[in-house]
């Protein structure tokens, strides 16, 4: 792993096997009685949020906690950052704290980076979302999830360790426009060998999007039945990008719901191993019914507790060793 | 790391055998004995093997323990790596699996299994790793090989043979689990690995 973690892309196939099959020891430790450990003693990890986000921001500040890690909240509300202070000046004081690593989400696609390669701080960055850009900790957080669901366990290894996700099909629906989710999810579960389709109406696909390494279509139905994915991930209506209800994006919300929600018929065209997916926070009734979220193949509550465990596995990768190469060698010290 | 011992060709070319798979096994046998006798018998003994190679030699000892008495004894894995002291002197070590028998360790004999004892460290960071996990009635070290140069006040309870050695040399262990073979292999190549500063 590099120093920092800006894109889903900044990680080959043999990388991210060792992230999530390192994420399988953290939630492994995380169903202990006492779940905190030792390992990042002394280190202070940022996060540095620009944008409101609730669960994100929390599910790292656990990560961080459970490491023993330091953890300095800064968040653009109630900060120098609401009195004009630039992205340059808060990462400069942030830098004189001693941040060992900033997590940072961003209004802006393209804020990580610029903080990563600027010079201004000497930290790990770790993308928590920018903008309409990247999410890659929860892409990294769904491939976890499916190969738990998809990848038996095998051998020695629980919940497939070791093991990539090549020939497993992800149907990603939505707003695939406004979603760094989907980016991230495209170009992580690609790399580790998944077969992806984007379902999405035309007026919310990205410009550029044939380039992605991935099937696109119109058509969810089809996308369901012919398909067979192992799993749909449903995105959510970014409503608050968006103007008005649709915000000319789709005619009414009872169109979209019709012919891009997951509900009950839908749900029964699935193959009986497929499991549902939403990165939350869920629209109910509007992408996604509530039969769809509540049934047993919903994976949506579960994706939240893996979150702390992937980004308890990329805090540690990045921050525990003397920060050369991550070995991604199986064996270890005795 | 084993990244690169799997590199060479045999990072034993050129070594001393100090122990055949016979001695192995003899010494084996005996611990398992030890075991016994310390213990009055096989009741609450868990072995919990520091992995790599202390998880096959815990699971070699648990079957003599039932050759010789009869019982099952559980046996484990406990990772120490994210309680290690030098985790900022190295790359970022993946991490192994700690499974535990599903009643815990709570009151248990532990039996810590490791395949040379060094520094002390990994010790220490599994007495750690311990104390987090539950509250065992006691804790006993076994190892395979004692080669001395402590840098903590540990020793252990039972060895399988005490090794004089020089810093400036290392120390392999291989099993037929992991490595097709047993032997305890002394080279005098400097010991860069972390196996050797176990």
């Amino acid at each position: 792993m590099n120093r920092h973690l800006l894109s889903a892309a900044d990680l080959d196939r043999a990388e991210a096997v060792a992230v999530l099959d390192v994420s399988e020891e953290m939630a492994a430790t995380q169903r202990r009685e006492i779940k905190k450990l030792p390992t990042l003693r002394g280190r202070t990890v940022v996060n540095l949020f620009f944008e409101d986000s609730t669960r994100t921001r929390t599910s790292f500040e656990a990560a961080a906690k459970r490491l023993s890690a330091d953890v300095i909240n800064f968040s653009a509300k109630g900060s120098s950052v609401s009195k004009g202070e630039s992205l340059k000046d808060t990462a400069l004081t942030l830098e004189a704290m001693g941040a060992d690593a900033v997590v940072v989400r961003h209004w802006a696609s393209g804020a990580p980076h610029r903080l990563a390669h600027a010079g201004w701080t000497r930290g790990s960055v770790v993308n928590a979302g920018d903008g309409t850009h990247e999410h890659p900790t929860q892409a990294l957080l769904d491939a976890y999830t499916i190969r738990r669901h998809l990848r038996p366990a095998g051998g020695a290894g629980q919940g497939g360790t070791g093991q990539d996700l090549e020939g497993v099909r992800v149907t990603i629906v939505g707003d695939v426009l406004h979603s760094r989710v989907a980016r991230s999810n495209v170009l992580l579960l690609h790399t580790l060998g998944a077969e992806v389709t984007l379902v999405a109406p035309p007026t919310l696909l990205p410009v550029g999007v044939e380039a992605w390494p991935c099937r696109v279509t119109n058509d969810l139905d089809a996308a369901l039945a012919d398909g067979a994915p192992d799993a749909v991930m449903m995105l959510r209506v970014q409503r608050e990008r968006m103007e008005s209800a649709g915000g000319g994006y789709f005619p009414s919300a009872r169109e979209y719901t019709r012919r891009y929600g997951l509900g009950r018929s839908r749900l029964a065209l699935l193959p009986g191993h497929t499991i549902v997916m939403h990165p939350g926070p869920m629209n109910r009734g509007l992408e996604i019914s509530a039969d769809a979220a509540d049934s047993p193949r919903s994976t949506i509550v579960e994706q939240v507790g893996n979150g702390v465990a992937v980004r308890m596995a990329v805090l540690y990768l990045l921050l525990a060793g003397d920060g050369t190469t991550t070995t991604t060698s199986t064996g270890g010290p005795s | 790391m084993s990244a690169a011992r799997d590199q060479t060709a045999d990072p034993t070319a050129g070594g001393r055998v100090l122990l055949e798979g016979a001695d192995i096994h003899r010494a084996l046998t005996r611990i398992a004995h030890e075991l016994l006798e310390a213990n009055k018998g096989p009741a609450d003994l868990l072995l919990l093997g520091i992995p790599t190679r202390g998880v096959p030699l815990a699971q070699r000892l648990a079957q003599r323990l039932l050759e010789v008495e009869g019982t099952v004894v559980p046996t484990g894995s406990l990772d120490v790596t994210m309680y290690r002291d030098d985790l900022r002197r190295h790359p970022t070590r993946p991490l192994l699996p700690t499974e535990l028998p599903p009643e815990g360790l709570d009151d248990k004999v532990v039996v810590l299994v490791d395949d040379v004892l060094y520094s002390g460290r990994t010790i220490r960071a599994a007495l750690d790793a311990l104390s987090d996990l539950g509250r065992p009635r006691a804790v006993r070290l076994a190892v395979l090989v004692d080669r001395g140069h402590r840098e903590l006040p540990i020793r252990a309870d039972h060895v399988g043979k005490n090794l004089p050695t020089s810093a400036a040399e290392r120390v392999s262990v291989l099993l037929a689990e992991r490595d097709g073979r047993d032997a305890v292999v002394l080279s005098s190549a400097p010991s860069t690995e972390p196996e050797a500063r176990a």
